[in-house]
């Protein structure tokens, strides 16, 4: 290799490098605001993988570019490039380089995995008991264990939200800033999926059985909760809110739902579904939307 | 050969006669393989069509944030027949066709190694597609519950009859399946026990390595999907319970069966598009195949951890984290064999004499898109960020950049470099350049806007959603219309190029490779005599003969 390929190969990478730093910057303003304590730390991850994404995407990319542009010949042209079959060190070496890397993104990954754990055990898994645990700079200010527990009830095609200790029942889910909390979610009928993008939190829920899911939102707001399983007919609009709220007005909140009776929660799919007039191209027979359920609080919009 | 095959005469010397050589061949129950192989492309790519049009109707009720063009079931019914339609009647029989053809060819064989089992296989396809395409007419419409069909939204049953949709969909897929083992039987044993004299293993070009790669993992793993899909089945219409939980069923059980199949089948559809561009590179660039050993054998290296990695499509299934890290690792493993290949199709172009015909220009652009694909693969692959992207649209762009950006495009490049051989006349490059150009910037201004949505929250399947996403639907909906302009330049190309094109030479590309020592279309019985083979498939550069016989091989 002369000079002059060692510093083209030198400013290559130097811009691929900027570039690389650049999109990982950037990488964190394509997420939903940061409403949970482990949705940082997921952003941390992506930002990383999207930084090392852009270096290979970037480098191909670059060197095929080049190659087009530098080495095409006319049709005419019917001459053979140089008879090249292999080279073993290169070989090796673009083996080993994704191998190690590959290692290296699989262990990053599982230590944001475990420092989730820490955060909001994830259902079933339990990681904090695991050895080798690290707890995280987050985690000094916030709560170690759990303190609300909320019943989650997903339907065909509807939420609730049921408070044990107080016994309110609620269309939208109502959580304390910066607590620890526990869902013990449970389906009647099929698989649906508890969803809050700015969580970036996702777990299927399933029918007749319950499935606990823990997490720690950090962001006083109004979140949006989706269905993340394809549930049927009105899967779209089966939607809720997630109002995260500083405990004092929390309490409030609870104790003002507890005084309200119970009355059937506005459901968009019951509406939809006794529509006729919606009923376009298509309008096949559908499971019918199983009946709202009945809640002491009514959504807020 | 001294009989050639006259219209409507049977010549008893052939081993299996042909009953027409015109047109009409493609519609009789031909054992030729390289009939069946156009028979599977031109059919697939009927479905193509069919799928390309639902998805047009998809993107069109995206268009918008309200369900405000189709009924919530029809919309439906759309996604999961427009990925079925692509999955199960495009991909994986265009493959099969492509596979028809070449390989028998390319290992000196004169026929695959049970022709009627091929034409059998082959004649499947129509039979479950039509089927499949009959639910539309059914009181409930087609089936509903998306191509994984996850119990129980697919046990659901709101009509009194037992055959809906879903009925005829797992039929449909069941059928699907024995065409693929019947397929898959063909051609392992067809690469084990036809090749020519001389033609050892590290002799046979790439792509035959990836098809044989790719049919052993049918051989494996699709029995796993024809049983759960017959338990579903039972479940559907005679109201057993194995996945059914109000009766003690699992639906995660189905998952797995569905899972374990399926997740592997993605490699057996772009395996052989690996195989494609390991053929067209070193064409084009006039340069063997950077590193051919490896290449060729860490095709099997990716059949052997395909078949470890299905739950990655489950972390949220309620999987425990042991699992989860499992397959994490495992998932992420495929990088490094694919990256092998990556490297090596990029060195193999370093340095070359690039022609940019289009078949060059395709898997020049595949290749790019695949890479993106891989990154977003190795990001899903990582259970945290899987967490938050899994089922939004962040899924739906990866596939894609890997079903159309490299699977579709791949299969395109290889239908222009092979044309001249199929049909003996050359293909108009003015209009494949025109195809590459229109599906390049579609496939991005498609696929690309999906990457923000699903980052951002959008759900895969929803038929509405929040105003908040319009902008990116937008752009994506005109990608998808420009997308479905491009295949307008293909179709007059490959009609108007067979009627009427140039008459092709037999070997066009000055390509090494067996297939090109043969006439342009291919005599019946392919070789006069058969082939040996005395040297590897890329000597490009060299000028070592490939065969000893050359002189031979056709008919004179
Ligand atoms: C014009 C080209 C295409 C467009 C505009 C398109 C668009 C779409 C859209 C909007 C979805 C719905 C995603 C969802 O909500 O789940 C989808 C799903 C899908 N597409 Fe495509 N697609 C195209 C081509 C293809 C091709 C070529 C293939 C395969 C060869 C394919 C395979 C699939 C599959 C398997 C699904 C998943 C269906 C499901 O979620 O059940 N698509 N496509
Ligand atoms: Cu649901
Ligand atoms: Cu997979």
């Amino acid at each position: 290799m002369n000079l002059k390929t060692i510093v083209g190969i030198g400013v290559y990478v130097a811009v691929l490098i900027a570039a690389s730093i650049w999109v990982g910057q950037q990488a964190y303003g394509w997420l939903p605001p940061q409403a949970s304590a482990e949705s940082m730390l997921i952003d941390d991850l992506f930002s990383l993988f999207s930084a090392i994404g852009t270096f290979i995407l970037l480098g191909i990319t670059g060197l095929v570019l080049y190659t087009v542009f530098t080495q095409s010949v006319s049709r005419f042209d019917t001459s053979d490039g140089p008879h090249m079959e292999g080279n073993v060190k290169l070989e090796i070496f673009w083996t080993a380089v994704p191998l190690l890397l590959v290692f290296f993104l699989a262990a990053y990954s599982y230590q944001t995995y475990q420092q989730m754990a820490v955060r909001g055990p994830m259902d079933l898994v339990h990681l904090h008991h695991m050895p080798g645990t690290t707890p995280t700079a987050y985690a000094a200010d916030l709560e170690p264990e759990p303190v609300e527990e909320v019943e989650v009830y997903a339907k065909q095609w509807a939420w609730s939200f049921r408070y044990p200790d107080t016994g309110v029942v609620s269309a939208d889910l109502h959580l304390p800033v910066n607590k620890r909390v526990r869902l013990l979610m449970t389906a009647d009928d099929v698989i649906h999926g508890f969803y809050v993008p700015a969580f970036r939190l996702k777990q299927d829920i399933l029918p007749k059985r319950t499935t606990e899911f823990e997490f720690t939102p950090v962001r006083e707001g109004i979140y949006r909760l989706n269905d993340s399983q394809f549930s049927g007919t009105y899967f779209a609009i089966m939607t809720a809110n997630v109002v995260v709220e500083s405990p004092d007005s929390y309490r409030q909140w609870l104790a003002r739902a507890a005084a309200q009776p119970a009355v059937p929660a506005e459901n968009p799919a019951y509406s939809e579904y006794t529509n006729k007039r919606l009923k376009r191209f298509g309008g096949w027979k559908t499971i019918a939307p199983a009946p709202p359920p009945l809640v002491n609080a009514l959504a807020e919009r | 050969m001294t009989n050639v095959p006259v219209e409507g005469i049977a010549i008893p010397e052939v081993a299996h006669p042909e009953p027409q050589n015109n047109w009409r061949k493609y519609f009789s129950f031909s054992t030729d393989h390289k009939v069946i192989g156009i028979q599977y492309l031109v059919t697939s790519f009927v479905f193509f069509l069919i799928g390309g049009l639902l998805s047009m109707v998809i993107r069109a009720e995206l268009i918008t944030p309200q369900a405000d063009l189709i009924d919530r079931t029809l919309y439906n019914s759309m996604f999961t027949m427009h990925g079925t339609i692509m999955i199960f009647l495009w991909i994986f029989p265009s493959l099969v066709g492509l596979a028809n053809y070449l390989v028998p060819l390319m290992i000196g064989a004169r026929d695959m190694a049970f022709p009627r089992l091929n034409a059998a296989a082959f004649w499947m396809v129509p039979v479950f597609g039509i089927l499949l395409m009959t639910s539309y007419f059914l009181p409930a419409g087609t089936a509903q519950a998306g191509w994984w069909s996850y119990p129980p939204v697919s046990t659901q049953n709101p009509t009194d009859s037992v055959i809906t949709g879903e009925f005829v969909w797992i039929l449909a897929v069941a059928i699907s399946g024995v065409s693929s083992i019947m397929g898959a039987v063909n051609f392992v044993t067809t690469i084990v026990r036809m090749r020519a004299p001389g033609m050892t293993f590290f002799r046979m070009p790439v792509y035959v390595w990836t098809v044989f790669s790719a049919q052993i993992i049918q051989l494996a793993a699709l029995p796993a999907l024809t049983a759960g899909a017959i338990m579903l089945l039972f479940d559907v219409a005679a109201g057993t319970a194995f996945f059914n939980p109000d009766k003690g069923g699992n639906p995660v059980l189905f998952q797995h069966f569905f899972w374990f199949y399926s997740h592997p089948a993605v490699y057996v559809m772009v395996l052989p598009i690996f195989g494609v561009f390991s053929e067209i590179f070193p064409v084009y660039s006039r340069k063997p195949l950077f590193g051919y050993r490896v290449v060729a054998v860490s095709s099997l290296l990716i059949t052997t951890v395909s078949v470890l990695v299905w739950v990655h499509h489950m972390y949220a299934s309620g999987t425990p984290g042991w699992m989860r890290m499992l397959f994490m690792a495992t998932t992420m493993l495929v990088a490094v064999p694919t990256g092998i290949k990556v490297f090596a199709w990029v060195a193999t172009i370093w340095k070359g004499k690039l022609r940019l015909n289009t078949p060059m220009l395709f898997c020049l652009g595949a290749l790019i898109m695949f890479v993106f694909a891989g990154i977003t693969g190795v990001m899903l692959a990582s259970v945290p960020i899987d967490i938050h992207v899994n089922n939004t649209y962040f899924v739906v762009g990866h596939f894609h950049y890997i079903v159309y950006g490299t699977i579709t495009m791949g299969m395109f490049a290889a239908i222009y470099h092979w044309f001249p051989k199929m049909t003996g006349r050359m293909y108009y490059e003015g209009l494949g350049k025109l195809h590459f150009a229109l599906a390049f910037i579609g496939v991005n201004l498609n696929f690309f806007p999906m990457h923000p949505l699903g980052l951002q929250g959008m759900l895969r399947r929803v038929s509405s959603y929040e105003p908040e996403y319009a902008f990116w639907n937008v752009v994506a909906s005109i990608g998808a219309f420009l997308l479905g302009m491009s295949t307008i330049p293909f179709i007059l190309n490959m009609v108007g190029a067979w009627v009427q094109g140039k008459p092709a030479p037999d070997n066009p590309w000055r390509a090494i490779g067996l297939e090109w020592l043969v006439s342009s279309p291919p005599p019946v019985e392919n070789f006069e005599e058969l082939p040996v083979v005395v040297s590897g498939p890329y000597g490009y550069g060299k000028s070592d003969p490939l065969v000893e016989n050359a002189a031979a091989l056709k008919e004179g």
